[in-house]
Order: C-alpha cells, then structure tokens, then sequence
C-alpha cells in the first residue's frame, strides 16, 4: 500500500510464530450500542508471555480487554464482531459458555474488588464453581495462590478475617490470588495497580513477573515504564485502532509509527 | 467446547460447566415472573374493582356520582357524600400539614442544633410508624373530648346566630366529625411530607445557598428565594404523596369521623369518606347493589389515588434527575 | 453578622417569625408524639396490670378474647396476627427480593422495567383497604368464606411492593465492579447475584424486610373484610382468624370497659412492636452507611 518509502506506515503489526500463540483476535468491530469503539483489530497474543497494551484514555485497549472474556456480553447493547480465537476456538459464538471461558481467561480489575466474604472464602470462591476438593485440597490451593500472589505471608494468620479488613494494596493482590486459584489459562489485567502506592505497585509487579511462567497474560496499563518492565510484547491502540504491535523493546526504543513514537516520546520526552 | 479439552497447561483443571450454569436463564425467569406478578396484582386490583363496581354504575349511571343519598333500606346508593368527605378531609388535612412540615423541614436542616438533629429526626419518623388504628384510638378517645372542650364549644359559643360562621361551626360538640379528622390526619402526613422535603433540601448544593447567605440574605429570604424555588418541583411531589396517603387513610377516619352519610353540612358535623364506608358496611354488606356500591367507591378511590400517587411519582423523579 | 447595614425591620421582623415558626412546628410535632406516646402508656399500661392485685397480669397472652364482662386476653389474636404476618413475610420476601433483583439487575432501563418500577411505586402507596377489597373479590368471595391466608395475602400484598422497592434500592449502590469480578471468575450471574451481590447488599435488603414488617403489623383496614375475626383460639389459617387490628377496633368501638382495656393494651403492644422494629430498621441501616 505504501509508495514512498520515506513515510512510515499507518500501522505496523508483528506476525507472531503460530505455535507460540495463546490467543488471537482478528478484524474485530466491537460496539457499545451504535457507537463503535473498536474497528478492525488483528493481534496476537503469546503464550507463558506478558502483552502489554497501552494508549491514550479511551483508546479501546480496556474494550479490547473485555471482548476477550466476553466481560460486553453482561450489558446488552454491546456487541463484537470479528472473531477471537482461543487455542483456536472461536470464544464469541454463541454456543461458547461464557462462564467456563471465564474460568479460563482470568480478569483483575482496576480497582480492588474483594467479596464481602473472608480472605479464605474469597479466594476458595472460584474454586468452588468447578471443582469440588477435599478440605485439605482447598486449604494447599488457597495457600498456593495467595503465596503466588505474594499475599500470604501478610495473611497466613487471619484468614478467617474479611477480604474487606485488607489494605488496597492487599486486597489487589488477594484479587489476583482470587483470579490464579481458578488456574486460568490467560489472566487479563485492567490497570491492577492504578489505584495501588509505589509499593504495593512494585510487589505486585513481581507478583506479574513470577506468573509469567504459568499464564498468558495481557496487561493494560498507562504507566509505560511498568509496560516497558513486564512486558514481552505490547500493542498500541489510538481511538479504537491497534496501531503498532510488536517486541516491546522494539516498539519502546524504535517504534515504527509516527502515532506511537508521538505517544511514546511524548510521555519520556 | 470441543476444544476445551486441547489445553496445554498442564497445570490446567478440565473444563466442566460451572455448577448450577444451567439455572442461569431459570433464575433470570424467576426473577421477572416476581416484577411481572406486581404489575399482574395492580393490574387485578382495578379490573376486580371495575368488574365488581359495575352493578352500581349500572344501575344508578351518573347519578352514582352526582347524588349523596346513601340508603341500603331503600338499596339507593351515591357516591357524593364520601367523595366530597374524603377530598374536604384531605384538604383541610394538606393545609394544616403542609406549614408544619415546611417549618420542621427547615427547622432539621437549618436551625436544629447538631445534636438534637438525629434524635428529633428519629421522633419525627416514628410518629410515621405509629399505625393508624393508633391514631384512630388517640383521636377518639383523646383527642376529640379535648378539642371539644377546648376549641369546639369556643368557637360555637362565640358563632354569631344566623351568620355564616355559625353555619359553618354547626354540629354536635363531641369532638367528632370532619375538622377532628382532617386535624388527626394532618398528624398522620406530617411526617411523610417533612421527611421528603428534608431529604430534597438537603439535595440543594451548599454553593447555591452560601452563595445566597453571602449576599447578606436572612435564613426566611433564603428559603422562600433560594431553596424553595429550587426544589420546587419535588416539593410539589412530596405534596401529592401525602395527599395521596391522606385520601387513602381508612382506620384512623372512621374512629374519628363521625360516620354520617350525605354532604357534609359544616366542619363540625360528621361525615364520610370513601374509605371509612367502606371500612364500616363492607363486611356486613348481603351480595347485591349494597357491596357493589362499596365497590364502585372503591374504584372511584383508586381513580382518585392513581392520578394524585403517579403525577407525585413523576414530579419527585423529575426533581431527582436534576 | 456582616459589616453591612443591619437588616431593615421588616427583614428583621419578618426572619423572626419564620425563626419561631419553624420552631413552634417541630414543637408540635414532638407535642403529638409525646401526647400519643402517653396516651398509649397510660392507658395501655393497665391491661397489663391485674385490677385485684396490682401485680403483672399475663391473661394478656394466655387468654383468647372474651365475651363482654368476662375475663380474658389477647391470645388468639396475637397468635393469629403473627401467624398472618409470618406467611405475608415469606410471600413478600420471595416476590420482593426477586422482583427488586429483576429491576436492578436484568431490567435496569429498559421500559417494561420503568413500567414495573412506576407502577410498583403506585401500588407500594395505594390505599390499604383497596388490596382488602382486592383480596375480597378474588379470594374471599369465590371461595365462600373469610380466612387467615386471604389475610396473610392482602398483608403480603401490601408488603412485597415496599420490599421490591428497598431491595432494588441497595442493589443499585452495589458497585459494578463486584459483578464483573464475581463474572470474570466464570460464576454464573445467579450464583453472583447470591453469592455475592446479595451477600454485600444483605443489611440493606434486611431492613427493608423489616420495614415492611413493620408496616403490615399494623395494618387494620385490608383484613376487615380478608381475615374478619374470630372469638376463640384457632390455628387453622383457611377459617377467619382473630388478629390484633381488627380485636382493637372492634373492642375500642365497644360499650365495655373491660374490652375498651384490652383495646389499649393491644394498641400499646401493636405500637410498641411497629415503632421497635422501625428503630431497628433504621439502626441496621445507618450501621451499614457507616460502614
């Protein structure tokens, strides 16, 4: 499509090997009623890796989020086209359950959303929707999660106590133990530490770090040096386009788009 | 769902449905077959009332309306009399409540020491909760012999023979009749109308009123120019609302009314309403003309009701979208 | 004040007036409460009390009503109110829980949902004695008889609406966030309208339980003609059944003295259970904004 070579491309998408990918989205529309907020997005997402997406405020990259566990399909009104692929199954038909693919594609929201319910039962809730474990199944899954999340030195000893009783910072990482207890194969995360201290932000960064290794994870965040951090690849949307996608090194250090080395120097810059 | 089982985590549990996935859709049906039950029970109440009604629309037509002879020796039967009791009681009651709620409105967001606020606020919503055969007994019992004594014989003794004071004042001086019952009634919206006024004066921004404070404004200047004006609309509202508790309010009338049929001739004299007819002849009524004219009042009621409740309904959510 | 020129008399005047008349209106209002409260007390008081010995009289809950002159209480119509009031809960409570959650959680803006939510507001303030008669022509008269459950349907009646309201009140301010995290955990929405939403919204949904409650003990005019009365101890709800209302209307109309007692006595215990329950209702409630 380009004819002169001077001028950088409008959009700039890596192809990712097939068999590293986890989960795909191609040419996907999505609406909120008769606006629409997503046009034709194709992306990938590797598997055991972290993608990052960043952008501007109402960009599309949290809509983008909520297609992919189909968190639209709650609120009439909204609706998706294009497909999305989840190890090849297309996870917007309508014969998908859309509880089971929940189960399996992970969500931590942006601010902390603990049950009113204890620490235990908070994490054990998910749980209990699928698998039926033996007390002492439960018990090494609620410590396993919560030691993944990084939570359960702080909690060990009062977990009959309600999930509320937790500072923020706490509470966010008792969501992602809530999250990681169910073992999903993808865990998306909406800006978890956008309501978080430094602190609570750089433990749960390590937290995001350590589950790297068992889950795909997709990252939407607006702070770009945490992208920069835990990210292998990152994506950048502008009104509701996936403008540049690539190896996050790639993309920080030499971004092909004009939009995205705007978006990005002018944050460093 | 094929494909769930290709999952290459290992870690991965099998995918099954979530437990109870299934009840999913029930669950949504029970719940709308619950909101569709009110709509289907208000919607019974006034064909019940209209079906069981009509014998006497039917065989008395307008005149149902017009006339106020209410005679079940002679099965003849008009609706006036309690109609005019009822809107006269409700009437009188509106505007001797309507004053005392503005002033305790204000006086809670306004004037009321910090402290007092809660428990008054509280004394205030209990009188609310005081059920109306309550009032009735007070009223009765209490009330009237009191009122009798100290106002009613008064103000009938000073009535000049012949003028129309006097005629108005009228009655047997026992304390009953249409004044005691438009006075317990007063009693009974008070607290309604207070509450809802309150609550939409403390919806007024703090700017709009200290803005008016600023300009050197006494508390009365800005409550009639400032508040007033400003929630308006809902305060016509909360109005309706306690016109409409008030039209509808049986118990503590027929203790207290006097339970006389025909116009009612002066604010002394007993009288009816809709309800308290209903509530004395219902149970006692044979099958005929008799409890279907019982019945049409009570269709007459709801008419009256639905149209007062539903412009408050709509007044107050006006007020609240602002 | 302000370092302007003082008010003008009239201004002055006319803020003093209003000063005292707000005030003198709280005044009457407290006045009436105190006069009822006192009347309630001083009269009640005494059916509690045995005229012979002084001490506490318990013929209250232990006895039925009597016939005029003898002794007796209020047992069969206290029974019988509660027993009322107990079905009218539970049917209340199903319909209105679920109704208040279809509302909030499926309908939210939709028009039916805006139907149901005006109407529903209408019914929760339509005159009582027109659900009475309602009750009459649909359960009373074809069935031939009056009886405890068309009482208990007229209270129900009367209550689901306040509860539909309450319910789908504390369901609104529950955040969004708690449903989608509970969804985004692969529950299905039952299970996170149970598990969770009703869960946070629990003491909120409580007190709108017991307002209805509230509201219904002491309802009198819809079982005039639903439940009517009934002289002795009976625990059959398809036979009319005594009940407390109609017991103090029909004793207070009375020419006796010792019916005109447990009339009191009656009102007082009504009056005592409607305003405890109602102080309760709102303690749960202020505890949970607290919160």
């Amino acid at each position: 499509m380009n004819t002169q070579i001077e001028a950088p491309p409008e959009t700039a998408v890596l192809q990712l090997p097939p068999e590293t990918v986890k989960l795909t989205v191609q040419n996907l529309d999505f609406y909120y009623g008769s606006k629409q907020a997503l046009f034709d997005v194709t992306v990938s997402f590797a598997e055991k890796a972290v993608t990052a997406l960043i952008g501007p405020s109402g960009c599309g990259k949290s809509t983008l989020l909520r297609v992919l566990n189909r968190m639209y399909s709650l609120y009439p009104g909204q609706k998706a086209a294009g497909q999305v692929l989840l190890d090849g199954e297309d996870v917007l038909s309508s014969r998908v359950d859309v509880a089971t693919l929940r189960a399996r594609v992970g969500m931590v929201f942006q601010k902390p959303t603990p049950f009113p319910m204890s620490i235990y039962e908070n994490v054990a809730y998910g749980v209990r929707l699928y698998e039926r474990l033996s007390r002492a199944d439960m018990d090494a899954r609620v410590e396993d999660s919560l030691r993944r999340a990084a939570l359960w030195e702080e909690v060990k000893d009062k977990l009959k106590e309600s999930g509320l009783s937790l500072s923020g910072g706490q509470q966010q990482r008792l969501c992602v133990a809530r999250g990681i207890a169910v073992r999903p194969e993808v865990l998306l995360l909406d800006e978890p530490a956008s309501a978080l201290d430094p602190i609570s932000t750089a433990k749960l960064e390590e937290t995001i770090a350590e589950l790297k290794r068992d889950y795909t994870i997709v990252i939407v965040t607006h702070n770009m040096g945490q992208a920069a951090r835990l990210s292998d690849h990152t994506g950048f949307m502008y009104l509701g386009k996936l403008v540049e996608f690539g190896e996050t090194e790639q993309v920080f250090t030499n971004p092909v788009t004009a939009r995205c080395r705007d978006y990005i120097t002018g944050r460093f810059g | 769902m094929t494909l769930a089982a290709e999952t290459s985590a290992a870690a991965t549990p099998r995918r099954r449905s979530a437990k109870g996935a299934g009840f999913d859709r029930a669950f949504e049906i029970l719940c709308f077959t619950a909101a569709t039950f009110l709509l289907t029970a208000l919607g019974g109440l006034v064909v019940s009332l209209a079906i069981g009604g009509w014998p006497a629309f039917e065989a008395f037509g307008l005149r149902f309306f017009t006339t106020a002879t209410w005679d079940p020796v002679r099965d003849v039967y008009g609706a006036a009399g309690a109609v005019t009791g009822t809107l006269v009681t409700s009437a009188i009651a509106l505007l001797i409540a309507l004053p005392l709620a503005l002033g305790i409105a204000i006086f809670l967001v306004e004037l009321c020491p910090p402290v007092l606020r809660r428990p008054i606020g509280t004394a205030v919503e209990l009188l609310a909760g005081i059920p109306s055969i309550v009032y009735g007994m007070w009223g009765l019992f209490v009330f009237a012999p009191w009122f009798a004594k100290h106002v009613q014989m008064p103000i009938m003794m000073s009535a000049e023979p012949g003028s129309f004071w006097e005629k108005l004042t009228t009655g047997v001086p026992n304390g009953a009749g249409i004044l005691t019952a438009s006075i317990i009634l007063a009693i009974m919206i008070l607290p309604f109308i207070a509450a809802t006024l309150r609550e939409l004066m403390l919806t007024i921004p703090a700017q709009v009123r200290e803005s008016a404070y600023g300009l050197g404004s006494t508390t009365f200047e800005v409550i009639r120019k400032v508040s007033l004006p400003y929630i308006r609309t809902g305060a016509i509202g909360a109005v309706m609302l306690g016109l409409g508790r008030a039209l509808g309010e049986t118990m503590a009338v027929t203790f207290i009314i006097g339970n006389a049929h025909g116009f009612p001739t002066s604010i002394f004299a007993s009288g009816s309403t809709i309800a308290s007819t209903i509530a004395n002849e219902f149970a006692e009524a044979p099958p005929g003309l008799h409890s279907a004219s019982l019945i049409a009042l009570g269709f007459v009621l709801f008419v009256i009701t639905f149209a007062v409740l539903a412009l408050a309904r709509i007044l107050i959510g006006r007020q609240a979208n602002l | 004040m302000s370092t302007t020129a003082t008010p003008r008399l009239s201004r002055r005047l006319a803020q003093g007036a209003f000063l005292v008349f707000c005030w003198v209106a709280t005044v009457v209002a407290l006045v009436a409460l105190a006069a009822i409260l006192w009347s309630l007390l001083s009269q009640g008081l005494s059916g509690f009390i045995d005229p012979d010995s002084g001490g506490l009289d318990l013929d209250l809950f232990t006895k039925s009503t009597p016939a005029p002159g003898s002794e007796g209480g209020l047992l069969n119509a206290i029974l019988g109110s509660l027993m009322m009031c107990a079905v009218a809960m539970v049917g209340a409570v199903v319909i209105g829980f679920l109704a208040g959650t279809w509302l909030s959680e499926y309908a939210r803006d939709s028009l039916y949902g805006k139907v149901i939510r005006f109407l529903n507001d209408v019914l929760l303030s339509a005159p009582s004695i027109l659900v009475g008669l309602f009750i009459y022509e649909i359960l009373v008269f074809p069935f031939k008889g009056f009886s405890g459950l068309a009482g208990a349907a007229a209270l129900g009646l009367i209550a689901a609406p306040v509860i539909t309201r309450t319910t789908e009140d504390v369901l609104r301010l529950q955040p969004k966030a708690l449903r989608e995290a509970s969804v985004a955990l692969g529950a299905p929405v039952w299970r996170t309208i149970f598990a969770v939403i009703w869960k946070s919204a629990r003491a909120g949904m409580l007190t709108g339980a017991l307002l209805a409650f509230a509201r219904i003990s002491g309802e009198t005019a819809p079982l005039l003609f639903t439940a009517l009365n009934n002289q002795f101890l009976s625990l059959d709800l398809t036979k009319p059944t005594a009940n407390l209302p109609v017991v103090i209307f029909n004793f207070a109309l009375s020419a006796y003295d010792d019916w005109r007692r447990l009339a009191w006595a009656g009102a007082l215990l009504i009056a005592a259970t409607v305003l405890s329950v109602t102080v309760i209702a709102r303690i749960l409630a202020r505890e949970k904004t607290r919160s």
